[in-house]
């Protein structure tokens, strides 16, 4: 008992705050988070999926005009030939690095604290990934020949350039995507195999046993897949960080001012993990609101975290947009000075570069708006830290727009020079990949446990062999099993 | 469960994580090797407990990924160096052209190296395997929720149906059972 007294005894200044809050048993996890995907789908879950899933068919039925049209119903021309496809593009792959960073990168640095948010996460980056694919697929403008991407030896013997960006960016989102997806599904077998112990019909038990693969909490289980989880964790880890460097590589092995940076690959993971936490709070704070049980799960602690994420990488991005300009200045390249000094940080409307308020509105949704996380308050004012990631949501897209637009629009020859402006089919696809990630998501909250549930009884007290051990060997009921805040009937439920 | 179907096992619940690892090194103890434990997360210090070492799940992936990485390296140089030269920008094809062709071979040791790390998590964990003795023990299915099993094979040279039920009593054990095939 030495031990559990040593616990008892640690002093107040070095007590973390607990990941689950209310000491919940292991049992009130499961039936929380088994609970939302067992209920009777609710009315607001119907009021949500409704317009999402309209959303979503615009958008695809504006893909569909697209493709059967050609690119040229897009507001893009010879001088501006990526805009909004490519905007969006990055914009959704980004997105997606929250969850790798949570699932892998935090999961390597021990921090415990992930576990109650890294399903949602990976799920989200899932859909997000899904959503950026669809971008450079339709953009190639024959999508039937889209297969020339993949190294297959045709009849023509024509093979695509190995040491081209584009190509590499085709290998690294397919792997990521891949990767992401086992990753995500290996994280899922344990909860899926508590959904099939608890299903009540037929239906429900075949499909869980079937996907749950027949899992059963054995230690000889367990053991490889500790073993598998760390191996996934440690290959996403590069793998996350090598995405959105080869994204970036699009832009910077090129030669046209304002791209041809070599900071662009910190840059945009550095970006892409900023815009994506503030995608998790944009779906992860509504979601809890929903469901108040999750709050003891995901804890004010959680939202405090991931806005201290949000405000750090925030302010490496700010970092970099100011190294950008001073380098600008430094080098003194009058196309790089153009581009950086006119188009992008031009004073006055209207007669700088025709999208410097853009430049504006990125810098204020990004570099400004999370310095708010400084003050505790707002870092734990959900409405707040809601607001906030919405403008860093917008922020994020800007900036893909900035980089993009203002570098071509207005190139080394000004008689090329030409205007770019959304069609409204462009503007409806990318409402419509909206649609898609949300109906997607809802559909994910609905079917599958959306707290990865053993992660979180491996961080609570009970879980620990080594100190928590109230009733070992006295024979008394489970306490290790239930917690002080439990219903009595809902012990019954087994 | 009819009395004429094959014993597989005995099995007992525990009240706690740490209750059952106490439980697992008495057994590991007293020498039993065909058994196991049931828990609804990963146990820290269980392997130890059980006497099992390190998983070996590594080595086949360290295979996977060096399998990857050499498939990208015929990938790309095969046809670049002599299949197919696609002389682009009129950069050479020679050794030092090799850092373009880094991030395709990282790329696929990295997808080699995760599709080997999950088979081989199914293969040595023989999953799927959707019907397994266990599952006939009706207090299981609290495993994925909230309850501690430990399990010991009738097939393992030390097990006897009276002198190991009295064992699992006496370490703590709580609804020992027999559980058939």
């Amino acid at each position: 008992m030495s031990e559990a007294v040593a616990t008892l005894e640690t002093p107040k200044e070095v007590q973390r705050i607990p990941l689950v809050t209310n000491e919940r048993s292991l049992h009130w996890i499961t039936e929380n988070v088994a609970s939302i995907v067992e209920a009777r789908t609710p009315l607001w879950w119907w009021l949500a999926f409704f317009p999402c899933a309209l959303l979503a068919m615009v958008g695809l039925c504006c893909i569909g005009y697209q493709i059967s049209n050609g690119v040229g119903v897009w507001g893009e021309n010879k001088t501006v030939g990526w805009a909004w496809d490519i905007t969006n593009f990055v914009f959704w792959i980004g997105i997606g690095h929250a969850g790798t960073l949570i699932s892998a990168i935090l999961f390597l640095s021990r921090q415990k604290w992930r576990t109650s948010i890294n399903r949602a996460a990976e799920a989200m980056t899932l859909f997000a990934v899904i959503c950026a694919g669809i971008f450079p697929g339709i953009h190639v403008g024959r999508v039937w020949m889209a297969w020339y991407l993949a190294p297959i030896p045709d009849s023509y013997d024509i093979w695509p350039n190995f040491r081209s960006p584009l190509l590499w960016d085709v290998f690294a989102v397919s792997t990521y995507f891949t990767v992401s997806v086992l990753f995500w599904y290996t994280g899922l077998i344990p909860d899926l195999a508590s959904l099939r112990d608890r299903a009540k019909s037929r239906v429900r038990k075949f499909a869980y046993g079937v996907f749950a693969l027949g899992w059963r909490g054995s230690n000889r289980q367990w053991r490889h897949y500790e073993m598998a989880y760390l191996l996934l964790a440690g290959l996403s880890t590069p793998l996350v960080l090598s995405v959105h460097s080869v994204v970036s590589f699009d832009f910077a092995t090129s030669i046209l001012p304002g791209w041809h940076t070599t900071i662009f690959p910190p840059y945009f993971v550095a970006g892409a993990i900023f815009g994506g936490f503030a995608m998790v709070l944009t779906i992860m704070l509504p979601a809890r609101l929903l469901y108040p049980q999750l709050d003891d799960m995901v804890t004010r602690q959680h939202v405090d975290k991931m806005a201290k994420i949000i405000l750090l990488t925030g302010s490496i991005v700010g970092y970099a947009y100011l190294m950008e300009l001073y380098i600008a200045y430094y080098g003194q390249n009058k196309f790089e000075m153009f581009t950086f000094f006119h188009q992008r940080a031009s004073l006055g409307f209207n007669e700088g570069g025709w999208y410097n308020k853009y430049y504006y509105a990125m810098m204020f949704c990004n570099v400004i708006s999370p310095q708010i996380f400084w003050s505790k308050w707002a870092r734990n004012n959900y409405i707040v830290v809601f607001i906030t990631s919405m403008f860093v949501n917008a922020g994020m897209w800007y900036e893909r727009f900035v980089i993009i637009a203002t570098s071509l629009a207005q190139d080394f020859l000004p008689s090329s020079w030409h205007h770019y402006h959304p069609s409204w089919i462009e503007i409806w696809t990318f409402c419509g990949t909206f649609g898609i990630f949300l109906s997607l998501f809802l559909l994910f909250m609905r079917f599958l446990p959306m707290i990865c549930a053993f992660e979180v009884k491996a961080v609570t007290p009970h879980a620990d062999p080594h100190h928590y051990r109230p009733t070992a060997n006295s024979g008394g009921p489970a306490t290790g099993a239930l917690g002080p805040h439990d219903a009595p009937a809902k012990e019954g439920h087994h | 469960m009819a009395e004429y179907r094959k014993v597989y096992g005995l099995g007992a619940e525990f009240d706690s994580a740490a209750a059952l690892m106490h439980a697992a090194e008495k057994i590991r103890d007293s020498g039993f090797s065909k058994w196991d434990v049931h828990t609804p997360f990963p146990v820290h210090g269980m392997d130890k407990a059980m006497g099992l070492g390190k998983s070996w799940l590594s080595a086949p992936v360290f295979i996977g990924g060096t399998t990857g990485l050499l498939t990208a390296v015929c990938l790309e140089m095969i046809p670049s160096f002599s299949l197919y030269k696609l002389i682009v920008h009129g950069k050479p094809y020679d050794w030092r052209t090799i850092p373009a062709f880094f991030p395709i071979m990282f790329e696929l040791t990295v997808l080699f190296s995760a599709f080997t790390t999950v088979f081989s998590l199914l293969i040595m964990n023989q999953l799927p395997k959707w019907y397994h003795p266990v599952f006939n023990w009706e207090r299981f299915s609290r495993v994925t929720d909230d309850g501690f099993f430990l399990v010991i094979e009738a097939r393992d040279p030390k097990f006897s149906e009276t002198k190991t039920r009295a064992l699992l009593e006496e370490i703590g054990g709580q609804h020992v059972t027999l559980i058939h095939d």
